[in-house]
């Protein structure tokens, strides 16, 4: 019987080990200034791409401010909302991957159905009818 | 032992391996709401990046938009984030003054987040770029919009914890809806990365 109150003990040891490993994982000072320090970096270099005319080149100017956008929202995930695999024994994290398949459904669906509206439903300009055949 | 399982001769089996939170449960579903309000501001942006072209001969974003108030306005809410991760340090050591503090500078940077986008909005409006003036006003008036009324609902909020907290202390009940105000803060930054990003940076340049 004793043995079987110790081992009960030390299950219930481990579990609130963890559990207190898991509330440190709510974030320390040092996650909090990484996370921060890393924002303000993703920030500072967009604006300043726009702002100073850095590349000519458009495209080349929007693909980098999206690259950019992308990795400070997962930086945020990470160190301000404690993005992880274990919390919530994974449960987050899948509600956050179904989410962003439907977000890229609608988004890229969305895109793409009016794309093709715009191409075959394009109201006819003046200069469209002067064109035409 | 009568929560001893079955098999009392050797040692115990804990058949569920994974740990369980059920007193964190708040804050499962809490996310699962947050999941679901992404997915408005997903529509909303898909919705503004169909019509965000649609000029109707009226102003095309770099003819409207200013990036130096919207770069202070992304300063406020990166800002007020840092300061919320500062007072859930503070709730973390049970220091109920630091907490409130750190809260109500938070307060503040979303205040003045609302304040400068207000006096945008009013700008825009009195030089003729309502949302009734295109299809591209109309879905950044909403878009932008939309999260500046969540901003508005986060400040609520926040002012009821603070006296919710300086009545009753650092409660369990109160730390749990700290984390949620703090998940919910921390999402409306991560919106506004999209915003300031798709909204206004490729706006301007076209």
């Amino acid at each position: 019987m004793t043995t079987h109150i110790t081992h009960h003990e030390d299950a219930h040891q481990a579990h609130h080990g963890h559990s207190d490993g898991h509330d440190a994982g709510h974030g320390s000072m040092k996650s909090y200034m990484t996370g921060f320090i890393l924002s303000v970096i993703l920030t500072a270099v967009p604006f300043w791409l726009v702002m100073g005319d850095v590349f000519s080149s458009k495209a080349v100017t929007v693909a980098l401010i999206m690259v950019f956008a992308a990795i400070q929202i997962v930086v945020h995930m990470v160190y301000f909302l404690h993005m992880n695999s274990r919390s919530e024994g994974g449960w987050t994290l899948l509600a956050l991957i179904f989410t962003f398949v439907i977000l890229v459904i609608a988004l890229s669906g969305s895109l793409w159905v009016m794309h093709h509206l715009n191409i075959n439903m394009m109201p006819v300009s003046p200069d469209m009818m002067r064109n035409a055949p | 032992m009568s929560s001893t399982p079955l098999d009392t001769k050797g040692e115990p089996v804990f058949y569920l391996q994974e740990d369980h939170h059920p007193e964190n449960s708040t804050l499962l579903g809490f996310w699962i709401y947050l999941m679901s309000d992404c997915l408005i501001f997903a529509m909303l942006f898909a919705t503004y990046a169909v019509l965000g072209r649609s000029y109707a001969a009226g102003p095309a974003p770099a003819d409207l938009f200013d990036l130096t108030l919207v770069a202070i306005n992304t300063a406020m809410l990166l800002f007020s984030s840092i300061t919320y991760g500062f007072a859930m340090l503070a709730m973390e050591k049970n220091n109920k003054k630091a907490t409130l503090g750190w809260l109500a500078i938070t307060g503040i940077f979303g205040l003045a987040f609302l304040f400068l986008e207000l006096y945008e909005f009013h700008h825009l409006i009195l030089e003729g770029a309502g949302p009734d003036r295109s299809a591209f006003l109309s879905s950044f008036f909403t878009l932008v919009g939309t999260h500046g009324l969540h901003v508005t609902f986060g400040c609520i909020w926040l002012v009821t914890l603070m006296v919710q907290v300086s009545l009753h202390g650092l409660i369990p009940e109160n730390r749990r809806r700290l984390m949620c105000l703090s998940m919910f803060w921390h999402f409306l930054d991560v919106v506004w990365i999209g915003v300031f990003s798709l909204v206004y940076l490729i706006g301007v340049v076209g």
